[in-house]
Protein backbone atom coordinates (compact mmCIF):
# COMPACT_ATOMS: atom_id res chain seq x y z
CA UNK A 1 0.00 0.00 0.00
CA UNK A 2 2.71 2.46 1.10
CA UNK A 3 5.00 1.19 -1.66
CA UNK A 4 2.22 1.75 -4.17
CA UNK A 5 1.88 5.36 -3.03
CA UNK A 6 5.61 5.95 -3.37
CA UNK A 7 5.65 4.49 -6.89
CA UNK A 8 2.69 6.67 -7.84
CA UNK A 9 4.45 9.74 -6.46
CA UNK A 10 7.61 8.90 -8.40
CA UNK A 11 5.66 8.47 -11.61
CA UNK A 12 4.06 11.85 -11.04
CA UNK A 13 7.40 13.75 -10.78
CA UNK A 14 8.12 14.26 -14.52
CA UNK A 15 5.99 17.43 -14.51
CA UNK A 16 8.45 18.95 -12.06
CA UNK A 17 11.47 17.55 -13.87
CA UNK A 18 10.36 19.06 -17.18
CA UNK A 19 10.61 22.64 -15.86
CA UNK A 20 12.92 24.34 -18.37
CA UNK A 21 14.16 26.77 -15.72
CA UNK A 22 15.41 23.99 -13.45
CA UNK A 23 18.53 25.57 -11.92
CA UNK A 24 21.95 23.98 -12.11
CA UNK A 25 25.31 24.70 -10.56
CA UNK A 26 28.49 25.14 -12.59
CA UNK A 27 31.71 24.03 -10.89
CA UNK A 28 34.72 25.08 -12.96
CA UNK A 29 34.10 23.67 -16.42
CA UNK A 30 31.55 21.12 -15.23
CA UNK A 31 27.96 20.71 -14.13
CA UNK A 32 28.60 17.82 -11.79
CA UNK A 33 25.03 17.02 -10.72
CA UNK A 34 22.38 15.51 -12.95
CA UNK A 35 19.80 18.11 -14.01
CA UNK A 36 17.05 15.70 -12.96
CA UNK A 37 18.72 14.11 -9.94
CA UNK A 38 18.73 10.81 -11.86
CA UNK A 39 20.99 9.13 -14.38
CA UNK A 40 19.90 9.36 -18.01
CA UNK A 41 19.23 6.48 -20.37
CA UNK A 42 21.97 6.02 -23.01
CA UNK A 43 19.69 4.23 -25.50
CA UNK A 44 17.20 7.10 -25.45
CA UNK A 45 20.14 9.52 -25.67
CA UNK A 46 21.43 7.83 -28.80
CA UNK A 47 18.00 8.19 -30.41
CA UNK A 48 17.92 11.92 -29.53
CA UNK A 49 21.40 12.50 -30.98
CA UNK A 50 20.41 10.64 -34.16
CA UNK A 51 17.17 12.56 -34.63
CA UNK A 52 17.51 15.56 -36.94
CA UNK A 53 14.41 17.30 -35.58
CA UNK A 54 15.11 16.67 -31.89
CA UNK A 55 18.85 16.60 -31.17
CA UNK A 56 20.01 18.13 -34.47
CA UNK A 57 23.52 16.97 -33.47
CA UNK A 58 24.29 15.16 -36.74
CA UNK A 59 23.55 18.28 -38.77
CA UNK A 60 26.96 19.49 -37.61
CA UNK A 61 28.73 16.49 -36.03
CA UNK A 62 29.72 13.10 -37.29
CA UNK A 63 29.20 10.31 -34.78
CA UNK A 64 29.26 6.53 -34.45
CA UNK A 65 25.67 6.16 -35.70
CA UNK A 66 26.26 4.38 -39.01
CA UNK A 67 22.59 4.03 -39.99
CA UNK A 68 22.28 7.83 -40.27
CA UNK A 69 23.60 8.95 -43.63
CA UNK A 70 24.58 12.55 -44.42
CA UNK A 71 26.22 13.59 -41.18
CA UNK A 72 27.67 17.10 -40.91
CA UNK A 73 31.37 17.90 -40.92
CA UNK A 74 31.58 21.26 -39.19
CA UNK A 75 32.12 19.94 -35.67
CA UNK A 76 34.32 17.25 -34.04
CA UNK A 77 33.43 13.57 -34.31
CA UNK A 78 31.38 12.57 -31.27
CA UNK A 79 33.19 9.22 -31.18
CA UNK A 80 35.48 9.23 -28.15
CA UNK A 81 33.79 12.25 -26.53
CA UNK A 82 33.22 10.23 -23.36
CA UNK A 83 36.96 9.52 -23.19
CA UNK A 84 37.99 13.14 -23.75
CA UNK A 85 35.56 14.74 -21.30
CA UNK A 86 34.09 13.95 -17.89
CA UNK A 87 30.34 13.55 -17.56
CA UNK A 88 30.19 16.98 -15.92
CA UNK A 89 32.08 18.61 -18.77
CA UNK A 90 29.82 16.91 -21.32
CA UNK A 91 26.76 18.17 -19.42
CA UNK A 92 27.99 21.78 -19.42
CA UNK A 93 28.97 21.49 -23.07
CA UNK A 94 25.47 20.42 -24.12
CA UNK A 95 23.68 22.79 -21.70
CA UNK A 96 25.55 25.90 -22.86
CA UNK A 97 28.59 25.40 -25.11
CA UNK A 98 29.35 29.13 -25.03
CA UNK A 99 30.73 28.57 -21.51
CA UNK A 100 33.64 26.79 -23.19
CA UNK A 101 33.87 28.90 -26.33
CA UNK A 102 32.08 32.27 -26.55
CA UNK A 103 32.11 32.20 -30.37
CA UNK A 104 30.97 28.57 -30.72
CA UNK A 105 28.42 27.65 -33.37
CA UNK A 106 27.07 24.86 -31.12
CA UNK A 107 23.57 25.86 -29.91
CA UNK A 108 22.89 26.22 -26.18
CA UNK A 109 20.57 23.25 -25.57
CA UNK A 110 19.35 24.23 -22.11
CA UNK A 111 19.35 28.02 -22.15
CA UNK A 112 16.34 30.27 -22.61
CA UNK A 113 17.86 33.66 -21.83
CA UNK A 114 20.15 35.93 -23.91
CA UNK A 115 18.61 34.74 -27.18
CA UNK A 116 17.31 37.13 -29.87
CA UNK A 117 14.13 36.85 -31.92
CA UNK A 118 13.30 33.23 -31.05
CA UNK A 119 10.41 31.92 -33.20
CA UNK A 120 7.10 31.99 -31.30
CA UNK A 121 6.75 28.20 -31.32
CA UNK A 122 10.06 27.86 -29.43
CA UNK A 123 9.87 30.92 -27.17
CA UNK A 124 11.02 30.32 -23.58
CA UNK A 125 11.65 26.64 -24.29
CA UNK A 126 15.09 25.07 -24.19
CA UNK A 127 16.03 22.97 -27.24
CA UNK A 128 16.09 19.83 -25.05
CA UNK A 129 14.40 19.15 -21.71
CA UNK A 130 16.36 18.27 -18.58
CA UNK A 131 15.50 14.57 -19.10
CA UNK A 132 16.66 14.67 -22.71
CA UNK A 133 19.93 16.39 -21.73
CA UNK A 134 20.59 13.64 -19.17
CA UNK A 135 19.85 10.92 -21.75
CA UNK A 136 22.26 12.58 -24.23
CA UNK A 137 24.97 12.96 -21.56
CA UNK A 138 24.55 9.30 -20.58
CA UNK A 139 24.97 8.30 -24.23
CA UNK A 140 27.99 10.54 -24.84
CA UNK A 141 29.65 9.10 -21.70
CA UNK A 142 29.51 5.63 -23.30
CA UNK A 143 31.55 6.85 -26.30
CA UNK A 144 34.94 6.00 -24.79
CA UNK A 145 36.86 5.51 -28.04
CA UNK B 1 7.26 48.33 -43.68
CA UNK B 2 6.21 49.33 -40.21
CA UNK B 3 7.77 52.12 -38.20
CA UNK B 4 8.86 49.47 -35.76
CA UNK B 5 11.02 47.65 -38.24
CA UNK B 6 12.36 50.92 -39.66
CA UNK B 7 13.40 51.83 -36.15
CA UNK B 8 15.06 48.45 -35.77
CA UNK B 9 17.15 49.00 -38.89
CA UNK B 10 18.04 52.52 -37.75
CA UNK B 11 19.17 51.17 -34.43
CA UNK B 12 21.18 48.53 -36.25
CA UNK B 13 22.93 51.00 -38.47
CA UNK B 14 23.97 53.22 -35.58
CA UNK B 15 26.01 50.40 -34.09
CA UNK B 16 27.24 49.00 -37.36
CA UNK B 17 28.83 51.87 -39.26
CA UNK B 18 32.10 50.27 -38.25
CA UNK B 19 30.97 46.74 -39.19
CA UNK B 20 33.96 44.55 -40.05
CA UNK B 21 34.49 43.73 -43.71
CA UNK B 22 33.73 40.02 -43.80
CA UNK B 23 33.38 39.36 -47.50
CA UNK B 24 35.70 36.84 -49.08
CA UNK B 25 38.42 38.09 -51.41
CA UNK B 26 37.09 38.10 -55.01
CA UNK B 27 39.19 35.07 -56.01
CA UNK B 28 37.67 32.97 -53.23
CA UNK B 29 34.07 33.78 -54.04
CA UNK B 30 32.03 30.93 -55.34
CA UNK B 31 28.46 30.60 -56.55
CA UNK B 32 26.19 28.01 -54.95
CA UNK B 33 25.95 26.67 -58.52
CA UNK B 34 29.37 25.00 -58.08
CA UNK B 35 28.13 23.00 -55.08
CA UNK B 36 25.39 21.30 -57.13
CA UNK B 37 25.56 17.99 -58.97
CA UNK B 38 26.53 18.14 -62.68
CA UNK B 39 22.97 17.19 -63.65
CA UNK B 40 21.48 20.16 -61.75
CA UNK B 41 24.12 22.46 -63.22
CA UNK B 42 23.13 21.23 -66.67
CA UNK B 43 19.48 21.86 -65.84
CA UNK B 44 20.26 25.46 -64.86
CA UNK B 45 22.42 26.04 -67.96
CA UNK B 46 19.92 24.69 -70.49
CA UNK B 47 17.20 27.22 -71.36
CA UNK B 48 14.81 24.43 -72.33
CA UNK B 49 15.38 22.27 -69.23
CA UNK B 50 15.56 25.15 -66.70
CA UNK B 51 12.05 25.25 -65.13
CA UNK B 52 12.61 28.89 -64.13
CA UNK B 53 12.38 29.84 -67.82
CA UNK B 54 8.62 29.16 -67.66
CA UNK B 55 8.29 32.14 -65.32
CA UNK B 56 10.53 34.21 -67.60
CA UNK B 57 8.22 33.43 -70.55
CA UNK B 58 5.12 34.32 -68.53
CA UNK B 59 6.79 37.53 -67.45
CA UNK B 60 7.55 38.43 -71.02
CA UNK B 61 3.86 38.12 -71.94
CA UNK B 62 2.91 40.19 -68.89
CA UNK B 63 5.42 42.89 -69.88
CA UNK B 64 3.31 43.69 -72.92
CA UNK B 65 -0.12 43.45 -71.29
CA UNK B 66 -2.06 46.66 -70.49
CA UNK B 67 -2.94 46.81 -66.80
CA UNK B 68 -4.69 48.92 -64.19
CA UNK B 69 -6.75 52.13 -64.35
CA UNK B 70 -4.01 53.70 -66.49
CA UNK B 71 -4.40 50.86 -69.05
CA UNK B 72 -0.66 50.86 -69.67
CA UNK B 73 1.73 47.97 -70.17
CA UNK B 74 5.32 47.95 -68.93
CA UNK B 75 6.33 48.19 -72.60
CA UNK B 76 4.27 51.37 -73.05
CA UNK B 77 6.65 53.16 -70.70
CA UNK B 78 9.92 51.23 -71.11
CA UNK B 79 9.88 49.76 -74.62
CA UNK B 80 11.17 46.24 -75.16
CA UNK B 81 12.02 44.20 -72.07
CA UNK B 82 15.63 44.10 -73.30
CA UNK B 83 15.93 47.75 -72.17
CA UNK B 84 16.00 46.28 -68.64
CA UNK B 85 19.55 44.91 -69.16
CA UNK B 86 21.65 45.90 -66.14
CA UNK B 87 18.73 46.94 -63.95
CA UNK B 88 18.60 43.84 -61.72
CA UNK B 89 22.39 44.11 -61.28
CA UNK B 90 22.03 47.37 -59.35
CA UNK B 91 19.05 46.58 -57.09
CA UNK B 92 18.21 47.05 -54.19
CA UNK B 93 18.45 50.81 -54.75
CA UNK B 94 16.73 54.11 -54.08
CA UNK B 95 14.04 54.64 -56.67
CA UNK B 96 11.92 57.70 -57.38
CA UNK B 97 10.64 59.52 -54.33
CA UNK B 98 10.61 56.40 -52.14
CA UNK B 99 12.30 57.30 -48.85
CA UNK B 100 13.95 53.89 -48.44
CA UNK B 101 15.81 51.57 -50.79
CA UNK B 102 13.64 48.91 -52.44
CA UNK B 103 14.45 45.55 -54.00
CA UNK B 104 13.55 44.72 -57.59
CA UNK B 105 10.20 43.11 -56.75
CA UNK B 106 9.24 46.17 -54.69
CA UNK B 107 10.32 48.46 -57.58
CA UNK B 108 8.07 46.48 -59.93
CA UNK B 109 5.18 46.91 -57.49
CA UNK B 110 5.87 50.68 -57.37
CA UNK B 111 5.34 50.71 -61.15
CA UNK B 112 2.11 48.77 -60.61
CA UNK B 113 0.70 51.22 -58.10
CA UNK B 114 2.16 54.53 -59.33
CA UNK B 115 2.27 54.12 -63.10
CA UNK B 116 -0.32 51.47 -63.96
CA UNK B 117 -2.70 52.50 -61.16
CA UNK B 118 -3.15 48.84 -60.27
CA UNK B 119 -2.91 46.91 -57.00
CA UNK B 120 0.51 45.71 -55.88
CA UNK B 121 1.04 41.98 -56.44
CA UNK B 122 1.47 39.89 -53.26
CA UNK B 123 4.97 38.67 -52.42
CA UNK B 124 5.71 35.27 -53.99
CA UNK B 125 2.70 35.53 -56.30
CA UNK B 126 3.19 33.98 -59.71
CA UNK B 127 2.80 37.42 -61.32
CA UNK B 128 5.43 39.18 -59.21
CA UNK B 129 7.88 36.28 -59.56
CA UNK B 130 7.35 36.19 -63.33
CA UNK B 131 7.97 39.91 -63.82
CA UNK B 132 10.99 39.80 -61.49
CA UNK B 133 12.32 36.78 -63.39
CA UNK B 134 12.01 38.34 -66.84
CA UNK B 135 13.60 41.63 -65.74
CA UNK B 136 16.45 39.81 -63.96
CA UNK B 137 17.04 37.55 -66.95
CA UNK B 138 17.92 40.64 -69.01
CA UNK B 139 21.01 41.01 -66.77
CA UNK B 140 22.18 37.40 -67.24
CA UNK B 141 26.02 37.28 -67.12
CA UNK B 142 26.27 40.96 -66.17
CA UNK B 143 28.24 41.70 -62.98
CA UNK B 144 26.43 42.63 -59.77
CA UNK B 145 26.93 46.42 -59.64
CA UNK B 146 25.53 48.13 -56.53
CA UNK B 147 25.23 51.87 -57.22
CA UNK B 148 27.72 54.29 -55.65
CA UNK B 149 24.90 56.07 -53.84
CA UNK B 150 26.03 57.33 -50.43
CA UNK B 151 22.45 57.15 -49.15
CA UNK B 152 22.72 53.35 -49.36
CA UNK B 153 25.72 53.05 -47.03
CA UNK B 154 23.78 52.98 -43.73
CA UNK B 155 21.37 50.35 -45.09
CA UNK B 156 24.24 48.13 -46.29
CA UNK B 157 25.80 48.51 -42.84
CA UNK B 158 22.50 47.54 -41.21
CA UNK B 159 22.45 44.42 -43.40
CA UNK B 160 26.01 43.54 -42.39
CA UNK B 161 24.95 43.91 -38.78
CA UNK B 162 21.97 41.59 -39.23
CA UNK B 163 24.23 39.11 -41.02
CA UNK B 164 26.54 38.79 -38.03
CA UNK B 165 23.88 38.89 -35.31
CA UNK B 166 23.03 35.62 -33.54
CA UNK B 167 19.33 34.86 -33.53
CA UNK B 168 16.75 32.19 -32.91
CA UNK B 169 16.57 29.30 -30.46
CA UNK B 170 19.70 27.83 -32.10
CA UNK B 171 21.53 31.14 -31.50
CA UNK B 172 23.23 31.18 -34.91
CA UNK B 173 24.24 34.05 -37.19
CA UNK B 174 24.22 34.00 -40.99
CA UNK B 175 27.98 34.60 -40.92
CA UNK B 176 28.67 31.56 -38.73
CA UNK B 177 27.37 29.36 -41.52
CA UNK B 178 28.03 31.36 -44.68
CA UNK B 179 31.41 32.89 -43.76
CA UNK B 180 32.94 30.56 -41.18
CA UNK B 181 31.61 27.22 -42.46
CA UNK B 182 30.89 27.74 -46.18
CA UNK B 183 31.88 24.67 -48.17
CA UNK B 184 31.35 22.35 -45.18
CA UNK B 185 28.45 19.91 -44.86
CA UNK B 186 25.39 20.72 -42.78
CA UNK B 187 23.93 17.20 -42.90
CA UNK B 188 23.49 16.57 -46.66
CA UNK B 189 23.70 20.22 -47.76
CA UNK B 190 26.95 21.92 -48.69
CA UNK B 191 26.76 25.36 -47.04
CA UNK B 192 27.01 27.93 -49.86
CA UNK B 193 28.64 31.35 -49.52
CA UNK B 194 25.15 32.87 -49.84
CA UNK B 195 25.55 34.92 -53.00
CA UNK B 196 22.25 36.30 -54.31
CA UNK B 197 23.18 36.01 -57.99
CA UNK B 198 20.77 33.22 -59.01
CA UNK B 199 17.53 34.74 -57.65
CA UNK B 200 14.67 34.33 -58.27
CA UNK B 201 15.55 30.65 -58.17
CA UNK B 202 13.76 27.41 -59.08
CA UNK B 203 14.06 25.08 -56.07
CA UNK B 204 13.17 21.45 -56.61
CA UNK B 205 12.13 21.24 -52.95
CA UNK B 206 9.65 24.12 -53.50
CA UNK B 207 8.57 22.87 -56.94
CA UNK B 208 8.41 26.56 -57.76
CA UNK B 209 10.34 29.69 -58.42
CA UNK B 210 11.04 31.64 -55.22
CA UNK B 211 12.50 35.00 -54.30
CA UNK B 212 15.63 35.79 -52.33
CA UNK B 213 13.36 36.88 -49.46
CA UNK B 214 11.85 33.40 -49.43
CA UNK B 215 15.35 31.89 -49.22
CA UNK B 216 16.30 34.18 -46.32
CA UNK B 217 13.05 33.26 -44.59
CA UNK B 218 13.95 29.57 -44.90
CA UNK B 219 17.33 30.13 -43.27
CA UNK B 220 15.68 32.09 -40.43
CA UNK B 221 13.16 29.28 -39.88
CA UNK B 222 16.08 26.81 -39.80
CA UNK B 223 17.69 28.93 -37.07
CA UNK B 224 14.33 28.81 -35.23
CA UNK B 225 14.20 32.60 -35.42
CA UNK B 226 10.98 34.52 -36.03
CA UNK B 227 11.11 35.28 -39.77
CA UNK B 228 10.59 38.93 -40.76
CA UNK B 229 7.37 39.61 -42.66
CA UNK B 230 7.72 39.65 -46.45
CA UNK B 231 8.76 43.12 -47.56
CA UNK B 232 10.35 44.02 -44.20
CA UNK B 233 13.19 46.52 -44.20
CA UNK B 234 15.43 43.86 -42.66
CA UNK B 235 15.24 41.74 -45.82
CA UNK B 236 16.09 44.73 -48.02
CA UNK B 237 19.05 45.53 -45.75
CA UNK B 238 20.26 41.90 -45.97
CA UNK B 239 19.74 41.89 -49.75
CA UNK B 240 21.80 45.10 -50.02
CA UNK B 241 24.58 43.62 -47.92
CA UNK B 242 24.57 40.37 -49.95
CA UNK B 243 24.75 42.42 -53.19
CA UNK B 244 27.68 44.46 -51.89
CA UNK B 245 29.43 41.23 -50.92
CA UNK B 246 28.81 39.75 -54.39
CA UNK B 247 29.83 42.90 -56.32
CA UNK B 248 31.27 41.88 -59.69
CA UNK B 249 29.91 38.30 -59.69
CA UNK B 250 27.88 37.48 -62.84
CA UNK B 251 24.10 37.11 -62.59
CA UNK B 252 22.85 33.53 -63.21
CA UNK B 253 19.10 33.96 -62.82
CA UNK B 254 16.93 32.02 -62.89
CA UNK B 255 19.12 29.59 -60.97
CA UNK B 256 18.19 26.02 -60.04
CA UNK B 257 18.75 24.59 -56.56
CA UNK B 258 17.93 21.21 -54.95
C1 LIG C 1 25.29 24.00 -35.27
C2 LIG C 1 26.35 23.08 -34.97
C3 LIG C 1 26.31 22.10 -33.82
C4 LIG C 1 25.24 21.36 -33.34
C5 LIG C 1 23.81 21.32 -33.87
C6 LIG C 1 25.76 20.57 -32.24
N1 LIG C 1 27.09 20.83 -32.05
FE1 LIG C 1 28.33 19.95 -30.66
N2 LIG C 1 29.91 21.11 -31.28
C7 LIG C 1 29.88 21.97 -32.37
C8 LIG C 1 31.21 22.52 -32.58
C9 LIG C 1 31.61 23.48 -33.71
C10 LIG C 1 32.04 21.97 -31.58
C11 LIG C 1 33.56 22.22 -31.39
C12 LIG C 1 33.90 23.07 -30.23
C13 LIG C 1 33.37 24.48 -30.35
O1 LIG C 1 33.50 25.11 -31.40
O2 LIG C 1 32.78 24.93 -29.38
C14 LIG C 1 31.18 21.10 -30.79
C15 LIG C 1 31.62 20.34 -29.70
C16 LIG C 1 30.90 19.33 -29.09
C17 LIG C 1 31.43 18.39 -28.11
C18 LIG C 1 32.87 18.31 -27.66
C19 LIG C 1 33.56 17.52 -28.73
C20 LIG C 1 35.00 17.21 -28.42
O3 LIG C 1 35.31 16.05 -28.24
O4 LIG C 1 35.79 18.17 -28.34
C21 LIG C 1 30.41 17.55 -27.75
C22 LIG C 1 30.48 16.38 -26.80
C23 LIG C 1 29.25 17.95 -28.50
N3 LIG C 1 29.58 19.03 -29.29
C24 LIG C 1 28.02 17.33 -28.44
C25 LIG C 1 26.88 17.71 -29.16
C26 LIG C 1 25.58 17.09 -29.02
C27 LIG C 1 25.28 15.90 -28.15
C28 LIG C 1 24.72 17.78 -29.83
C29 LIG C 1 23.22 17.62 -29.98
C30 LIG C 1 22.42 17.41 -28.82
C31 LIG C 1 25.50 18.79 -30.52
N4 LIG C 1 26.80 18.73 -30.07
C32 LIG C 1 24.99 19.69 -31.47
C33 LIG C 1 28.77 22.27 -33.17
C34 LIG C 1 27.48 21.75 -33.00
C1 LIG D 1 22.84 26.67 -39.82
C2 LIG D 1 23.36 27.16 -41.05
C3 LIG D 1 22.76 28.39 -41.74
C4 LIG D 1 22.43 29.61 -41.22
C5 LIG D 1 22.56 30.07 -39.77
C6 LIG D 1 21.96 30.43 -42.33
N1 LIG D 1 21.99 29.70 -43.48
FE1 LIG D 1 21.66 30.44 -45.37
N2 LIG D 1 21.88 28.52 -46.14
C7 LIG D 1 22.28 27.41 -45.42
C8 LIG D 1 22.31 26.26 -46.28
C9 LIG D 1 22.70 24.83 -45.89
C10 LIG D 1 21.92 26.73 -47.57
C11 LIG D 1 21.79 25.89 -48.84
C12 LIG D 1 20.38 25.63 -49.17
C13 LIG D 1 19.82 24.43 -48.52
O1 LIG D 1 20.21 23.34 -48.89
O2 LIG D 1 18.95 24.58 -47.63
C14 LIG D 1 21.67 28.16 -47.44
C15 LIG D 1 21.31 29.03 -48.50
C16 LIG D 1 21.36 30.41 -48.42
C17 LIG D 1 21.30 31.30 -49.57
C18 LIG D 1 21.18 30.87 -51.04
C19 LIG D 1 22.51 30.61 -51.67
C20 LIG D 1 22.39 29.98 -53.04
O3 LIG D 1 23.44 29.79 -53.68
O4 LIG D 1 21.29 29.68 -53.49
C21 LIG D 1 21.34 32.58 -49.09
C22 LIG D 1 21.32 33.87 -49.91
C23 LIG D 1 21.43 32.48 -47.63
N3 LIG D 1 21.45 31.15 -47.27
C24 LIG D 1 21.49 33.57 -46.76
C25 LIG D 1 21.40 33.47 -45.35
C26 LIG D 1 21.19 34.58 -44.45
C27 LIG D 1 21.06 36.03 -44.88
C28 LIG D 1 21.14 34.07 -43.18
C29 LIG D 1 20.81 34.74 -41.88
C30 LIG D 1 19.58 35.46 -41.81
C31 LIG D 1 21.39 32.64 -43.30
N4 LIG D 1 21.51 32.32 -44.62
C32 LIG D 1 21.52 31.76 -42.21
C33 LIG D 1 22.64 27.39 -44.07
C34 LIG D 1 22.47 28.45 -43.17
Amino acid sequence: MLLGAIVAALLATPALAADPRRPYVVNGDEIKASLTGRAGDPARGRAIVANRQVGLCLLCHTGPIPEERFQGDLAPDLGGAGGRWTEGQLRLRVVDAERFNPTTIMPPYFRTEKLARVAKAFADKPILSAEQIEDVVAYLATLKD
Amino acid sequence: MSLGSAGHVLLGLLVSLTAPALAQAPGERRSGYHDMSPSLQAMQDDEIANPGMLWVLDGEAMWNRKQGAAAKSCADCHGAVSTMAGVAARYPAFSGANPRPVDLAQRINLCRTDNQKADAYPYESKELLSLTAVVTRQSKDLPIAPPADPRLAPFVAAGADLFTQRQGQLNLSCAQCHEDNAGRKLAAATIPQAHPIGYPIYRLEWQSLGSLQRRLRNCLIGMRAEPYAYGADEYVALELYLASRARGMPIEAPGVRP
